[in-house]
């Protein structure tokens, strides 16, 4: 297993290599960097030279991409386009953590609720649950994340202003000032509740879909007849024989998800306003700084390469069948 | 039917085995030969059972229509979809019609304001509706060409397999590392969107890799397939083999997934235009309404709300039709009801 | 016990037991999207206690599916017990409630079936299901005890180094051994009833032998009565004692294997012994039975097999009257033809000496 981590850890280094090649020419043939600026009034000649200089932009294509990788290793991915004094990673380091916990409330919830709604689907297949279950994934799947976030956004507002409760925040990470220890993690849940909610839709419509076909094909597996044929009591049957087997296509399409939300919130980050990766990147695009825009997508490619590979593992923790040696 | 009389001939008896016998071997007279029947009885009909043979397509009709759901959902999107194409016809304010005097209002049947109007007094019923008919121009665009491409990609991979299958499949894969919507926005960003043929286009080139993977699923399986080395062997080139003989019977998975993919793309455009980045005024945009609305969200909810009901509407009777589509195409899934 | 109607069968001794499982007159069918599929359709046979059944049929015969349906391992819905009895030791099984069925699946009776690879937990140790089933129904054995059992069961059906394979898993089996980790498992609570479901159809033909000597040292440790289910009429030759031949989802003739093989005397039982190929005759040419079996949604009138019949020969009766299973020799020979004393005296094929009256 060991040989097999390492292994795929050195496959994916050619993998972000040739992705930082993808993000870098494609975010530079799209067109000038400084195009915004040249037709600001705001910006001088000496400024837009001294930019020039900085990010060598009158050497070959080539050149650049070599300056641009040594920057992202040695230089935390230099400086943004605007603020020669600023580092682009030390935004980064800031704006990460706080996607992160949005992201693991969000999925760690998602996951359990999901994952439970899909076994009962399965075990009572063709009820009114079921039924209900399915209805409401369908929903889920129908429903454009932003809107959902507005209407929540609007509930909870109005539940504030009629009745003067306040049960989760609305907009922003932390209150103007939340404490220390507990308390501070208490406020920062109350921020963070409703956007997870959110994104939870999604992924509870996503998994326990997902579970419930899983489980559907394991409960009439050849196996779960022999538990019955054992003796075995229905319950044993169901959660240690079919359970453990379902869950394993499931746990690692969860870790691919978690994988692809570092960079893929924008939206719920930017309408509740959380100082996150998504307002981050969405700062960059209306400024058109394509160095932190080319750095938020290595960061990013860098999460999914980085899940993937957590993926496999678990997988192959899981599943003895599967063995990398 | 005269009933032959039994023979009192101890041994077998062993009747003409006539050519349309169902017997597999001749019959060596003399021996106990059991395979023969007598001449002139008809397997089929005698046995009273009726064979019915239905072709491949009858099937799969039979089973879409029996997916409620899917026929509901295909009634109600038949209507909105013609909703959108004969907008002209069906609103009573064109889309950009301002009317001060009744500006803000809640949605009321008095003067065909039916889902209210706006700030500026716009009715916002008709927006709507406006807004349909871009979402199906963006959804008709971005399925067909993400189809095509998706499909081209996995046929040769699948069908050459080997290194070709190799390099297109980590391109594909390259490409999926990147998170979509982030890439979009940075398309959008740097080339400009506004117009929704544009914004269509942005989106086949990230949308195709899904159908990309199952085509070339189907045709690795389908390149064992005996008639693929029958045409082979009779000179067939590999496009005609890869076109008249492969691609029909992969038709199943990617008419599924095309129909996923269209929700998928009312969906991101809405989210594009939500953010700005996708199509823009004076183009109609349901993703463009919400926006608009976001900032008086608390009193006008209206503004908020029809929009995004539509696009919830739109997309849920596609993902239902999917769902029948699935049923009836996928022969794998097979469920019975008690 | 035994039915009003239908005679008692019974094996050619002197003392007649008690059977063990008595099922008469059972019916199953299932609702599906194309129709209601009648899978068994009126079954009646009896198994004693220490006797090895033979039940052979086709796929689709409805073979499995009675074992699996007084058992209790068929979902109902989409199938359905319409009616019969199933008693064992005396109590009816058919009207046992969930708990109790369950308390005897793999107690006293116990069930091995057709495909190892798939019929074992791929995510359990071996070792650990079979120390499972004992520690289902034997509350008294702590976890040392039952792995200990364990072993000693793999020992006996003859998987080699039972020690270390006890912490493996199927995967790491070959065919042969999970089928014997199956029957290992089947036994381990010493079982009145054994029901082997097509043990060796899903296995090389030169793995079967060693299935067969584990199948019999699992009879000799547990006294077990078997019921064997196969299509494989070499298995009935080489461990039955007495056969039933279905059909269609009905008995069609049910005798010792001695007068199976030597006198049969049903024209389906007539056509299989004939299907088989002979390796002490030249023969060029295959006979097997022409036509398909009938569906069972819409079953032919009257007789299920005689569009397929040689001996029908388009009798009306056979279209129009189902032929009911009835005593037809010495020693409770029952058979399911209108005609059957006309294959009196005739001998199978398989059978070297000559019957009186007939020339093979």
């Amino acid at each position: 297993m060991v040989t097999y981590i390492i292994r795929r850890l050195l496959y994916s280094i050619p993998v972000l290599f040739a992705a930082s090649v993808l993000i870098f020419f494609s975010v530079t043939a799209v067109g000038d960097p400084l195009a915004a600026l040249k037709q600001n009034p705001l910006f001088s000649q000496q400024t837009i030279h001294n930019i020039q200089a900085r990010k060598h932009l009158n050497d070959p294509i080539t050149t650049q991409y070599g300056y641009w990788i040594k920057d992202a290793v040695t230089n935390k991915f230099g400086s943004p386009l605007l603020q020669p004094g600023t580092k682009i990673w030390d935004d980064l380091k800031r704006v990460i953590p706080h996607t992160l916990q949005l992201v693991l409330l969000a999925e760690i919830l998602a996951l359990l609720v999901g994952v439970a709604i899909g076994v009962y689907s399965a075990i009572r297949q063709y009820s009114i649950f079921d039924y209900a279950a399915t209805t409401f994934s369908f929903l889920g799947f129908a429903m454009p994340v932003f809107w959902l976030a507005l209407m929540l956004q609007i509930l909870f507002t109005n539940i504030f202003i009629k009745w003067h409760v306040r049960i989760f925040y609305t907009s922003g990470l932390s209150s103007q000032d939340p404490g220390g220890g507990i308390h501070f993690w208490i406020d920062r849940l109350q921020h963070l509740a409703i956007p997870a909610m959110t994104l939870m839709l999604l992924s509870i419509a996503q998994y326990s879909r997902f579970m419930r076909a899983s489980m559907l094909e394991v409960v009439n597996s050849d196996y779960v007849r022999t538990a019955r044929a054992k003796g075995l009591p229905e319950r044993r049957v169901t959660l240690k024989h079919a359970l453990r087997n379902a869950l394993i296509p499931v746990v690692t399409v969860s870790a691919l998800n978690f994988g692809a939300l570092i960079g893929g919130a924008v939206i719920t980050e930017s309408i509740f306003q959380l100082d996150g990766m998504g307002p981050y990147f969405l700062g960059a695009l209306l400024s058109q700084d394509a160095y932190v825009v080319m750095a938020w997508l290595m960061v990013t490619a860098t999460a999914v390469v980085a899940f993937n590979l957590i993926a496999d593992v678990l997988y192959g923790y899981i599943d003895p069948r599967i063995r990398y040696d | 039917m005269t009933e032959t009389k039994v023979d009192s001939d101890p041994e077998f008896p062993v009747v003409g085995a006539g050519p349309d016998s169902a017997t597999v071997s001749p019959a060596t007279p003399g021996a106990a030969g059991v395979a023969d029947l007598p001449d002139g009885i008809d397997l089929v009909h005698e046995s009273g059972l009726e064979l019915k043979s239905r072709s491949q397509w009858a099937y799969a009709r039979r089973r879409f229509f029996r997916h409620r759901l899917a026929m509901v959902s295909l009634v109600v999107l038949a209507i909105i979809l013609l909703a959108g194409v004969f907008a002209n016809l069906i609103t009573p304010y064109s889309f950009a019609a301002q009317d001060f005097a009744h500006s803000g209002q809640a949605p009321t049947f008095k003067a065909h304001h039916f889902f209210g109007t706006d700030v500026l007094g716009r009715d916002y019923f008709s927006r709507v509706v406006y807004g349909i008919r871009t979402s199906e121009k963006v959804a008709l665009i971005v399925t067909l060409v993400s189809t095509i491409i998706g499909t081209l990609v996995g046929a040769v991979a699948g069908y050459y397999s080997g290194w070709v299958d190799n390099i297109l499949m980590r391109f594909t894969d390259l490409i999926l590392t990147l998170p979509g919507l982030a890439v979009l926005l940075t398309a959008a960003a740097f080339i400009g969107t506004g117009n929704p043929i544009r914004v269509a286009f942005i989106l086949a080139l990230l949308f195709w890799t899904g159908l990309a993977r199952i085509v070339r699923g189907s045709f690795l399986s389908l390149r064992e397939k005996e008639y693929v080395e029958a045409a082979k062997a009779a000179g067939s080139g590999d496009l005609r083999i890869m076109f008249r003989h492969m691609l029909p019977n992969a038709v199943g998975p990617i008419v599924v997934n095309a129909t996923l993919i269209v929700g998928i793309a009312i969906l991101t455009e809405a989210a594009l235009s939500f953010l700005g980045f996708g199509i823009q005024p004076p183009n109609p945009s349901l993703g463009k309404l919400i926006n608009d609305g976001q900032d008086v969200a608390s009193s006008m909810w209206w503004l908020v709300t029809f929009p995004g009901l539509t696009i919830v509407l739109i997309v849920l009777c596609i993902n239902f039709i999917g769902d029948g589509l699935r049923d009836a195409l996928d022969p794998t899934q097979r469920r019975t009801r008690a | 016990m035994t039915g009003s109607a239908t005679p008692s069968t019974r094996p050619s001794a002197e003392r007649v037991p008690e059977p063990i499982l008595s099922i008469r007159d059972l019916v199953v069918e299932f609702a599906t999207e194309d129709g209601v599929v009648h899978a068994v359709d009126g079954v009646t046979y009896d198994v004693f206690p220490g006797e090895t059944l033979g039940i052979v049929g086709e796929s689709g015969s409805g073979k499995s599916v009675s074992q699996l349906a007084i058992l209790g391992l068929i979902p109902q819905p989409p199938g359905r017990i319409l009616r019969g009895e199933a008693q064992f030791e005396g109590k009816d099984l058919l009207k046992m409630s969930k708990k109790g069925l369950r308390r005897l699946r793999g107690g006293q009776v116990a069930m091995v079936f057709q495909d190892p690879m798939t019929s074992l937990n791929p995510v359990l140790k071996i070792g650990h299901q079979i120390a499972e089933a004992i520690q289902a129904h034997q509350d008294d054995v702590g976890d040392k005890a039952a792995k200990e059992r364990t072993i000693a069961l793999l020992k006996l059906v003859g998987v080699p180094n039972p020690d270390r394979r006890y912490d493996q898993y199927p995967h790491e089996f070959s065919g042969g051994m999970r089928q014997r980790a199956m029957i290992a498992m089947a036994i381990a609570n010493e079982p009145k009833l054994l029901i082997a479901d097509e043990p060796t159809t899903a296995l090389d033909v030169t793995i079967q032998a060693q299935i067969l000597e584990a199948l019999k040292a699992a009879q000799e440790e547990s006294h077990a009565a078997t019921i064997l289910i196969t299509h494989d009429l070499g298995l009935i030759a080489e461990l039955a004692d007495r056969v039933v031949v279905m059909y269609a989802g009905k008995v069609v003739e049910l005798t010792d294997v001695k007068t199976l093989f030597a006198a049969p005397r049903h024209p389906y039982t007539v056509g299989l012994m004939d299907s088989l190929p002979r390796l002490t005759v030249d023969e060029e040419w295959l006979r097997p039975i022409p036509g398909q079996p009938p569906s069972l949604i819409s079953r032919p009138p009257g007789c299920a097999f005689h569009p397929r019949c040689f001996l029908s020969q388009g009798r009306t009766r056979c279209r129009t009257e189902e032929p009911p299973l009835r005593v037809i020799g010495p020693d409770g020979h029952l058979s399911a033809c209108h005609f059957a004393e006309e294959l009196v005296g005739q001998s199978s094929k398989l059978v070297d000496e000559p019957v009186a009256g007939a020339s093979s």
